[in-house]
C-alpha cells in the first residue's frame, strides 16, 4: 500500500483547511501484513464468502495544540465483493473538506496518512482494519490563497 | 329418586374438585410466565452491563448505512470507555431530544488530552455528513449522544419489531399468540 502526497494550507475564517491531493496503490486481497480478523489471524483472502463489502477509507491522524488527537477522513469507497481488489487511483482530491478544529496544520510537520477499512460480513463480527503502509505527510509553514483548487 | 339425588351431588364434587385443580394449574402458569419475563429482564440487563451499552441490540430503520446496512438488520453494540471512539466505527447515536437513535459512521474526531472528544458522523449512503441532522446550533457529538459502536450484525432479524411498530394490530397479535401459548402450554 502506497500513497505520495502534495499538499497546502487555506486559512478559512478560524480554522485551517487543507489540502491534499494523493495517490493510492493498494493490493486489499494478497494483504497479509495489516490483517487481522477476529475468526483466524492467518486469513490471507479477505474476500472469503461471508464478507459482503468492504468500506474502505483514508484517514487523515495529527495532533496539534487544541486537540492531542485529530483524525479526519478524507476519501472513501465501498468495494463490493467481486470488485476489483486491487487500487490504483492517481491524483485523487480528497472527498471531504479537511478541516481542523483550529489553526493546527499550519507548519505541522507530521500528518499520517493511513488506508483502513471495515469489513461488513454477510453476518458476524464488523471488525476495523488499517492496511499496512502509511505515509507522512508535512504542511508547510504559510497559507497558500492563490493556488486554485 | 334417591339415587338420583346422590348422583346429582357426587357430580356437584367432582366439578368442585375440577375448579379447584384448575385454578392452582392457573396459579402455577401465572408464576411460570413471571419467572420467564423476569428471566428475559435479567438477561437483558446483563447484556446492558457487559457491553456498557444503554440498548446492546438494536433494529436498522433506515437506508442511510446501504449497501451495508437495511432496514431490518439487527446490530449488536458495545460501548465500553476503554475503546475510545475512532474515524471508521459505525456509531449508534441519539440527538438530544429525539427518540430514535441513528447508525452512521465516524468521519472525523477531535481529542482532547484528557479524553474530551467530539466528532463528526456521517451515513455511507448520503451524500453529506450529518451536521444538518444535529440540534440547531450543535455541530459536534460527544461521548454522551452515543448509545454504542456496532461490533456485529445479523440481517432481516429485525423486520419482526419494524412491523409490530408499523403495525399495532400485529403487534397485539403476536403478544396475545405469545401470552395464550404460556398460559395453556401444559409443561
Amino acid at each position: 500500500l502506497r500513497k505520495n502526497v502534495e499538499d497546502f494550507t487555506g486559512p478559512r475564517e478560524r480554522s485551517d483547511l487543507g489540502f491534499v491531493t494523493f495517490d493510492i496503490t493498494a493490493d486489499i486481497l494478497n494483504g497479509k501484513n495489516g490483517l487481522q480478523t477476529f475468526w483466524n489471524k492467518n486469513t490471507l483472502i479477505i474476500f472469503d464468502w461471508n464478507v459482503k463489502q468492504l468500506f474502505l477509507y483514508l484517514s487523515a491522524e495529527y495532533s496539534t495544540k487544541n486537540n492531542a488527537l485529530n483524525q479526519v477522513v478524507l476519501w472513501d469507497k465501498i468495494m463490493l465483493r467481486g470488485d476489483n481488489p486491487r487500487l490504483s487511483l492517481k491524483d485523487m482530491k480528497s472527498k471531504y473538506f479537511f478541516f481542523d478544529d483550529g489553526n493546527g496544520l499550519k507548519g505541522n510537520r507530521n500528518i499520517t496518512l493511513t488506508l483502513s477499512w471495515n469489513v461488513v460480513p454477510n453476518a458476524g463480527i464488523l471488525p476495523l482494519v488499517t492496511g499496512s503502509g502509511h505515509v507522512s505527510v508535512p504542511f508547510p509553514d504559510t497559507y497558500e490563497t492563490t493556488k486554485s483548487y | 329418586r334417591r339415587r338420583r339425588a346422590v348422583a346429582a351431588m357426587l357430580s356437584l364434587d367432582f366439578l368442585d374438585d375440577v375448579r379447584r385443580m384448575n385454578k392452582r394449574q392457573l396459579y402455577y402458569q401465572v408464576l411460570n410466565f413471571g419467572m420467564i419475563v423476569s428471566s428475559a429482564l435479567m438477561i437483558w440487563k446483563g447484556l446492558m452491563v457487559v457491553t456498557g451499552s444503554e440498548s446492546p441490540i438494536v433494529v436498522v430503520l433506515s437506508g442511510s448505512m446501504e449497501p451495508a446496512f437495511h432496514r431490518g438488520d439487527l446490530l449488536f453494540l458495545t460501548n465500553r470507555i476503554e475503546d475510545p471512539i475512532r474515524v471508521g466505527e459505525i456509531v449508534v447515536f441519539r440527538i438530544e431530544g429525539r427518540e430514535i437513535p441513528i447508525v452512521h459512521r465516524v468521519l472525523k474526531i477531535h481529542e482532547k488530552q484528557n479524553g474530551d472528544i467530539k466528532f463528526l458522523t456521517k451515513g455511507d449512503n448520503n451524500a453529506v455528513d450529518d451536521r444538518g441532522l444535529y440540534k440547531q446550533g450543535q455541530h459536534w457529538l460527544e461521548k454522551k449522544d452515543v448509545v454504542g459502536r456496532a461490533r456485529g450484525f445479523v440481517p432481516y432479524i429485525g423486520i419482526v419489531t419494524i412491523l409490530m411498530n408499523d403495525y399495532p394490530k400485529f403487534k397485539y397479535a403476536v403478544l396475545f399468540l405469545l401470552g395464550l401459548f404460556v398460559l395453556v402450554h401444559r409443561e
